[in-house]
């Protein structure tokens, strides 16, 4: 305890409050505020209405909703599928060779994510690799973009995990696919799912290379979001932020659930 | 040894062979040097992204000290809701700023309702400063993360002695709890520093015209000029830049790592 009078403490605490809520709380609050109003011109948002939401239900904005839940779960079982593998086959090399590969998987994090759209847009606008305003070329980018976050989580729990318990399985006779498979990867399962429900956080918000890549007939949410808020109406691009929260929310809501069934098993 | 081509094949075809592209085809460096954009890009890259690094390295400190040693009943579902905020999106920050400091927005709505003004003070939305904000709103609780867990290490019989011994509490955490935390803030620091630069959401709903940044300034080459050549040119900077960054971050951090297991091992 770094303060020991009361009082103190509850000013601490009151400052805390006071930097905390404005810069973290309050930005979610008037978002969804914002997305059931026409209007803010005073302290408050004016013009209470659903209609937002109603457009949404309608419009094209499910469409861009449906993109985006597609693209983002495609990427993250892609790169979970790459990551893992990844991680498990570089934990039998030797040591400096593993660094390599680690650093090389990592890679990709410090690479702005603009500069990961204008490379796949560089080396797949012309044949024979012609992917430059397909669909596959969204989904490619997103996977690159969170494979690094996939093979990172996993690597981490591998080097967490008691090796006696597949040691013991191969002692009594086991071949390393059974290991693996009725072993390792149960074991890692909890790390698994929630490393697909970052991969697919992190998906379902990516803007910067899908805004260098998406073909008009691949619109993702975040896409739609900049167009909406971009040509003005800021109150519907709230809505559609929301809309974008609590799809996530309700992933990761989803994944954490499967994460305590597995732990209790 | 094998199992590790197929993965690596994957990332070689998707990633760093259309890097090496990029890098192949970014031609006329000297021209792109000289025009007035990209050293405005150049510098206001920099110059927030460093100004953001700071900001987001003292809020981040002040908060996770206040979570860490001052501790009150839901201190911890804050944390949670920490790396929620984390998977989050950066340009939604930038949306809700909007609703608090644009001109259609809390805080003018405020002032226009107390004095009677047609319009409020606050239009710096589409200036740095707006970028500033909501990058510091953004990135901060990267810094929380590792400060939080070196804080979780400082012992807090150390804190006791010294305030027995009569130091106060700024005292303490100047002499006690900061040298504790100083490599858990250089990691951090550099993560934000690397994940500023490389920004481009939050820039790009500030709708600044004034406010280019590298990554904007990419996009609008490749996809808003059609100049390929020149945005390979801003990449290989931008990519130059923050790898050489995300380098010291990866060497602060096994330094950090090192030195943990070196006091858990005495």
């Amino acid at each position: 305890m770094l303060v020991h009078s009361r009082w103190a403490r509850r000013a601490v605490q009151a400052v805390f409050f006071l930097l905390f809520l404005p810069v973290f709380a309050l930005p979610f609050l008037v978002v969804l505020a914002a997305s059931f109003a026409t209007d803010w011109s005073g302290a408050l948002p004016s013009g209470l209405t659903v209609t937002h939401y109603q457009d949404i239900a309608q419009g094209d904005s499910l469409t861009a909703l449906t993109t985006s839940l597609v693209t983002a779960l495609a990427a993250s079982l892609i790169a979970l599928a790459v990551g893992t593998w990844a991680a498990l086959a570089a934990e039998r090399l030797p040591r400096r060779v593993r660094r390599v590969v680690d650093a090389l998987f990592m890679l990709p994090v410090a690479v702005p994510s603009v500069v990961v759209g204008l490379s796949l847009l560089v080396a797949f606008s012309e044949p024979p690799l012609l992917l430059n305003g397909t669909r596959e070329i969204v989904v490619i980018a997103h996977t690159v973009l969170v494979t690094a976050f996939a093979h990172q989580s996993v690597t981490a729990a591998l080097t967490r995990l008691d090796p006696a318990y597949e040691q013991s399985a191969a002692s009594l006779g086991a071949r390393p696919s059974y290991v693996l498979w009725r072993v390792k990867l149960p074991l890692l399962l909890p790390s698994l799912t929630a490393a697909a429900g970052l991969c697919f956080a992190l998906s379902m918000g990516e803007l910067s290379a899908t805004m260098m890549l998406y073909p008009p007939d691949w619109l993702p949410l975040p896409v739609k979001i900049f167009g909406t808020t971009d040509r003005g109406a800021l109150f519907a691009g709230a809505a559609l932020a929301v809309v974008l929260m609590v799809a996530t929310l309700a992933v990761l809501l989803g994944v954490s659930r499967i994460r305590t069934r597995a732990s209790y098993r | 040894m094998l199992w590790v081509v197929p993965p690596l094949a994957v990332l070689a075809l998707t990633f760093l062979y259309p890097l090496t592209l990029v890098v192949r085809q970014a031609d006329g460096y000297g021209e792109v040097f000289r025009q007035a954009s990209f050293r405005d890009a150049l510098w206001n890259t920099v110059v927030i992204a460093v100004g953001a690094t700071a900001g987001a390295l003292l809020l981040g400190f002040v908060l996770a000290l206040v979570i860490a040693f001052v501790p009150f009943p839901g201190a911890k579902s804050l944390s949670r809701f920490i790396d929620i905020f984390l998977a989050f999106p950066s340009f939604l920050i930038t949306l809700a700023l909007l609703f608090v400091y644009g001109s259609r927005g809390m805080a003018n709505g405020l002032w226009t309702d107390v004095t009677g003004n047609g319009t409020g003070p606050f239009d710096f939305l589409h200036t740095p400063w707006g970028v500033l904000l909501a990058e510091v709103t953004y990135f901060t609780p990267l810094v929380m993360r590792p400060l939080l867990a070196a804080f979780s290490q400082v012992e807090t019989a150390q804190m006791e002695a010294a305030a027995s011994l009569g130091a106060r509490a700024p005292r303490i955490v100047r002499q006690v709890i900061l040298p504790e935390a100083l490599p858990a803030l250089a990691a951090g620091g550099s993560l934000v520093l690397v994940m500023c630069l490389n920004e481009f959401g939050i820039v790009l709903f500030t709708g600044a015209k004034g406010v280019t940044t590298l990554p904007t300034l990419i996009y609008g080459k490749a996809i808003l000029d059609g100049d390929y050549t020149g945005a390979c040119v801003v990449a290989v900077v931008n990519v130059l830049l923050s790898a050489a960054l995300y380098g010291l971050y990866r060497l602060l951090v096994a330094r950090v790592t090192k030195g943990g297991a070196r006091r858990a091992g005495a």
